[in-house]
């Protein structure tokens, strides 16, 4: 592992509300990042079927999206979600485990411009997408 | 079942409306795991975000997750519409919540689409939501929630989303 997935890794296991929901960083490079999270019965919305709660795909997204940022080339010191939309495209089936891939499509000097697309078994049928724009704390002295 | 009538005990009243919430609520294993519970004056819901440590996202500041924060306005909105469209069937008669199981619950509403505005960082200690149904059809509904946590009046996140209502027979 390169020292920027290390410290990525780290740095979700350092995010107790993403250890609580199991999730693991499965890639990251250069303003992108793989996150994704097991299904868990406490973590279901419908009890009626079993499917998972919204929020938990909310949360996710918004570490993916949190992880993106923060590796993206300029390397900003800190990042905050400034606004985050999530579509719902269908349930989640469940048993199954939700990959959430993020990317910065458009960075400024104080802005990332983010989206992500969740997916379950079926990469082919999203589960979810969510766009939404985080701040970008630049180190102290930087140049962007 | 008939519509209740209006010299009721208020005791009976209160037991009533306070099964249908619970009933509504206590089923759904992720408000559990979040810590939520609802606060219910009359028809209106106050949700309450109970402070965890699991709530955490930046241990170094530390500010709630924003993933938590999103599913709190999210439950919010979703419980109040359950609880909206629950309240004028039990208050019609046509529904008993004595006699409500996880099976014989209506379905919730499905989120659509859902937006937060995350407008300060989330401190360490409760949060609270307000929901407001801007518009409600046979199909679609829109919800607003409002959070805050010390101050009514200086909103840390807000929300909005749409919703799919689930079909009612008849």
């Amino acid at each position: 592992m390169s020292d920027k997935v290390t410290i990525a890794q780290a740095f979700i296991q350092a995010l107790p509300h993403a250890r609580a929901l199991g999730m693991v960083l499965d890639r990251i490079s250069d303003g992108e990042s793989i996150v994704s999270m097991p299904y868990d019965v406490r973590f279901v919305g419908d009890p009626a079927t079993g499917v998972i709660h919204g929020g938990a795909v909310s949360a996710l997204m918004d570490t993916a999206l949190g992880a993106a940022v923060l590796s993206h080339p300029t390397a900003p010191a800190s990042t905050a979600t400034l606004d985050l939309r999530i579509d719902y495209m269908r349930p989640a089936t469940p048993g199954q485990r939700i990959t959430a891939r993020a990317e910065c499509y458009h960075v400024t000097r104080s802005v990332a411009f983010v989206r992500a697309t969740a997916s379950d078994d079926d990469a082919e049928r999203p589960v979810a997408t969510a766009t939404g724009a985080f701040t970008l704390e630049r180190p102290v002295g930087a140049q962007a | 079942m008939t519509r209740p009538p209006r010299n009721e005990p208020v005791q009976i009243v209160k037991q009533r409306r306070d099964a249908a919430l619970r009933a509504l609520v206590d089923g759904v294993p992720y408000i559990r795991f979040l810590g939520i519970s609802f606060d219910r004056r009359g028809d209106e819901l106050t949700a309450i975000l109970t402070y965890g440590e699991h709530l955490i996202g930046n241990p170094l500041i530390p500010a709630l997750h924003g993933g938590a924060t999103a599913a709190f306005l999210e439950t919010a909105a979703i419980i109040e519409l359950g609880w909206s469209a629950m309240w004028e069937e039990m208050e019609g008669g046509r529904l008993d919540p004595s006699a409500l199981t996880p099976a014989t619950l209506p379905p919730l509403p499905r989120t659509i689409d859902f937006t937060v505005d995350y407008l300060r960082s989330g401190l360490p200690r409760d949060a609270y939501a307000r929901a407001r149904i801007n518009r409600s059809g046979r199909r679609y509904a829109s919800v607003h929630v409002e959070a805050w946590q010390d101050n009514r009046a200086r909103l840390f996140a807000q929300g909005t989303g749409h919703f799919l209502m689930p079909d009612r027979e008849g």
